[in-house]
């Protein structure tokens, strides 16, 4: 089963346990500013966002890099960096719709959501479940299920 | 590890930084934030300094767990003497900008002396500059927030500043970071203003590390469990917030109503935590928006708030039709039940001024129910109050006022001095409900018996978070006392302010011991920090903090005398509720509590106890 990393912004509460996750898991200390997870705070409105890369099946990163330093992870659907290959050019991060793949000025490569070889440490840390990480083919089915739990079965029935 | 090892000392008057490397004895000591800063402020100020004079220090204090993945590593403190106090001051905030400051690599702050002209200090990682205010100086935090943000062109950057009551001198000037959280008590912003600094913006990239990272992720992540399962952290914190208090305290007849003249509210259930969640009549929409975090918290307590559109306070004024910062319990109590006022958006923007023009919401609704007292008694007058009717009860008196403070213009200068000097001015000094010139918050104790000698007793004036009896004597957290009985508070209130202390010198937030004790603590600091932390070793550090403090006082001129509370605390009893007819027992529990300090009959620490300590 492929899975994907799925983001319910209403539970978000913003404490950004996920980019401190993010960063020890990738750089071994707390930083959110490195972190490839980003929590994003839209104060008027009262509404806190996590947001990463998705990771496209057809990735336009993928396709616009031209030292093919990202790679697909066949095991987790992950697109990858290959730090050996990557020389800095940030195409990627212009092509890229999303703007989830970002420029690190410390080392000169380029940082992305690898999905933790398939085991992410932001949805583990996070403590609503505004991210988890489930089955690729049924993310919509909590909001089904919410849809489904208002249907009134009985009036159908009699109409 | 998790210290930075590197404070920022500002020189104002010289309009320098330099960095100095962190005294590591002294963090071994005094561990971080409140009891750190507090050690470098007693080892550089003198404490008879005039606190608004450029001879008085301000200090921004990380703690070792400030910026780690710990629950709660949001906190830093402010730590100077204060304005408004006289005493040690020490304001605790959350919010996100102690961390991004740990994050840029430093511990610490130090301001020292005062700008020729208006500044603020912007840090970059390792960079440090102090800038010309222009343009900022005269703005309120909202407004200093969005130019900061918008000069610098960082979406991330962390903003600490004053607003327009810090710069011209209001008594309890707040330091408000990230829009609406606080060091909101004892005027460190009016200190801040003393000194022509505006603000603090911090970007860091530099991030934090802990000495041993496995045991610290394994650690944080069993104790973050311990808050997710118990009631208080897990559920009524982030469904009501702390105003989930508001209904249980006025029942328990310790809801301090009118200055104190009263112990309970009719209007309480109008300005709780769960009216907050009810459909307003008006437009249907709840008051609250939703909670929200500060950094690294899992329990999320804080409240998003949003008032209609129609209401008298915002008609035509949509620059306050967004959520923002709500109501918490002591800013519910002071703006409402203190001052008798039952309309929760009415409170809800009172609360949004005190945020956007940075000042302290419970000494200014305590100082305005001082006021109120004394307009219904005449001795305040329409000549003086340029025609507001200060009733009790009145909505239009509080919003009017809470506006007049922001701009320090009207009757607001007056209520801008706090309710000791407001009252003193009025020849009515006994109508401040104040210890060491700070206003108490929302807990009568002549209800909750703990809570008298808890401000009796608090180095920074009247506070409830010195010593939160409340949870033991209310709560029953982490065993239940009688609220009604002084026997065995002296021993309960020690050893709350002890761990209080430690708690607050660790870079985690106080909440968390609604369901943490030190045992919690300190295997945290241990995996994360240097050397061996111990619960002994920790538990000592808050005892030695405590005493710190209390010599500070002591040298500053304070003196057992000030140990005491209002006479209404002490003389007119209770009128209703499980405490009617009791006052509060100060007297017999005060000298127990000093000899349980080792303190001498005068409140002054013997020599034994300060050795014991590592003091003399």
């Amino acid at each position: 089963m492929q899975r994907s990393l799925y983001i319910s912004p209403d539970k978000c509460t913003g404490c950004l346990q996920c980019e401190m996750a993010c960063s020890f898991e990738h750089e071994g200390t707390f930083n959110p500013a490195k972190s490839r997870i980003k929590v994003f705070t839209f104060h008027s409105e009262g509404r806190f966002v996590p947001y990463t890369c998705t990771q496209c099946d057809e990735a336009w990163c993928m396709s616009a890099c031209p030292t093919e330093a990202i790679s697909l992870d066949a095991a987790t659907g992950a697109k990858m960096v290959n730090d050996a290959l990557c020389v800095g050019c940030k195409v990627c991060t212009i092509a890229c719709p999303f703007g989830t793949i970002n420029y690190n000025s410390v080392t000169g490569k380029v940082i992305k959501c690898d999905l933790c070889g398939g085991d992410p440490a932001c949805a583990k840390a996070c403590p609503t479940q505004a991210i988890t990480y489930i089955d690729a083919e049924g993310t919509g089915y909590d909001r089904m299920r919410a849809w489904a739990s208002r249907t009134d079965n009985q009036s159908a029935a009699r109409a | 590890m998790s210290w930075q090892k590197k404070i920022l000392r500002v020189n104002l008057t010289e309009g320098t930084c330099t960095p100095e490397p962190l005294n590591m004895e002294w963090a071994a000591d005094y561990l971080g934030q409140r009891g750190l800063g507090t050690k470098y402020l007693v080892e550089e100020v003198d404490p008879k300094v005039d606190p608004v004079s450029p001879d008085n220090k301000l200090i921004f204090a990380t703690g070792p767990l400030t910026g780690t993945a710990a629950s709660t590593g949001a906190r830093y403190s402010v730590v100077t003497k204060g304005a408004l106090t006289g005493a040690i001051a020490c304001s605790n905030s959350g919010g996100y900008f102690g961390a991004e400051l740990k994050f840029a690599g430093w511990d610490m702050i130090i301001f020292e002396g005062k700008a020729p002209k208006p500044v603020y200090l912007y840090i970059n990682d390792d960079q440090a500059e102090l800038i010309p205010a222009d343009g900022i100086w005269g703005k309120s935090v909202w407004e200093a927030d969005k130019i900061l943000h918008d000069r610098h062109q960082d979406p991330q950057l962390k903003i600490s500043a004053i607003g327009r009551s810090g710069e011209e001198g209001v008594m309890y000037a707040c330091i408000v970071n990230d829009l609406h959280r606080a060091a909101g008590r004892s005027g460190v912003g009016t200190v801040m203003g003393s000194k022509n600094l505006k603000a603090v913006a911090v970007r860091g990239t530099i991030g934090v590390s802990v000495k041993d990272p496995q045991r610290f992720m394994q650690t944080v992540t069993e104790k973050k469990k311990i808050l997710a399962g118990n009631p208080v952290t897990g559920q009524g914190l982030p469904t009501y917030g702390t105003q989930v208090l508001m209904n249980v305290i006025n029942e328990v007849g310790a809801l301090p109503t009118r200055n104190s003249s009263a112990v309970q509210f009719d209007g309480a259930s109008k300005i709780s935590g769960e009216a907050m969640h009810e459909p307003r009549a008006s437009d249907g929409k709840t008051n609250l928006v939703t909670n929200q975090a500060c950094f690294g918290c899992t329990i999320a307590c804080g409240r998003i708030s949003r008032i209609d559109k129609e209401h008298y306070t915002v008609k035509n004024r949509p620059e306050y039709w967004g959520a923002s910062g709500g109501l918490e319990y002591e800013n519910a109590w002071s703006l409402g039940a203190d001052c008798g006022v039952d309309d929760l958006d009415a409170l809800t923007f009172a609360n949004y001024i005190c945020n956007e023009q940075g000042f302290d919401p419970i000494t200014f609704g305590a100082t305005l129910a001082a006021a109120m007292e004394l307009y219904e008694k005449g001795v305040i007058t329409d000549a003086d109050t340029g025609g507001v009717k200060l009733n009790f009860g009145s909505a239009e008196a509080l919003t009017t006022m809470a506006e007049q403070v922001g701009k320090n213009e009207g009757f607001g200068k007056i209520l801008g001095l706090g309710s000791k000097r407001l009252c003193e001015k009025y020849g009515h000094p006994e109508l401040s409900m104040s210890v060491k010139g700070q206003e108490f918050p929302a807990y009568d104790p002549r209800g909750i018996q703990g809570m008298g000698l808890t401000y009796a007793t608090s180095n920074r004036g009247a506070c409830h978070l010195r010593s939160y009896t409340v949870a033991s004597e209310i709560l029953g957290i982490p065993e239940k006392t009688d609220p009604l009985v002084t026997g065995g508070k002296a021993g309960l209130v020690k050893a709350f302010q002890d761990a209080t202390a430690a708690v607050d010198s660790s870079g985690l937030c106080l909440f968390t011991t609604f369901a943490w004790t030190l045992e919690d603590f300190y295997p945290q600091i241990d995996a994360a920090c240097e050397g061996e932390w111990t619960l002994e070793r920790l538990a000592q550090t808050g005892e030695r903090i405590w005493n710190l403090e209390r010599q500070f006082n002591l040298a500053a001129g304070f003196t057992a005398q000030d140990d005491t509370l209002p006479k209404r605390m002490l003389t007119e009893p209770a009128t209703s509720g499980p405490a009617k007819g009791k006052v509060n027992g100060l007297d017999q529990m005060l000298p127990e509590y000093y000899e349980l300090r080792g303190w001498t009959k005068e409140g002054v620490p013997t020599s034994d106890t300060l050795q014991n300590l590592g003091l003399s």
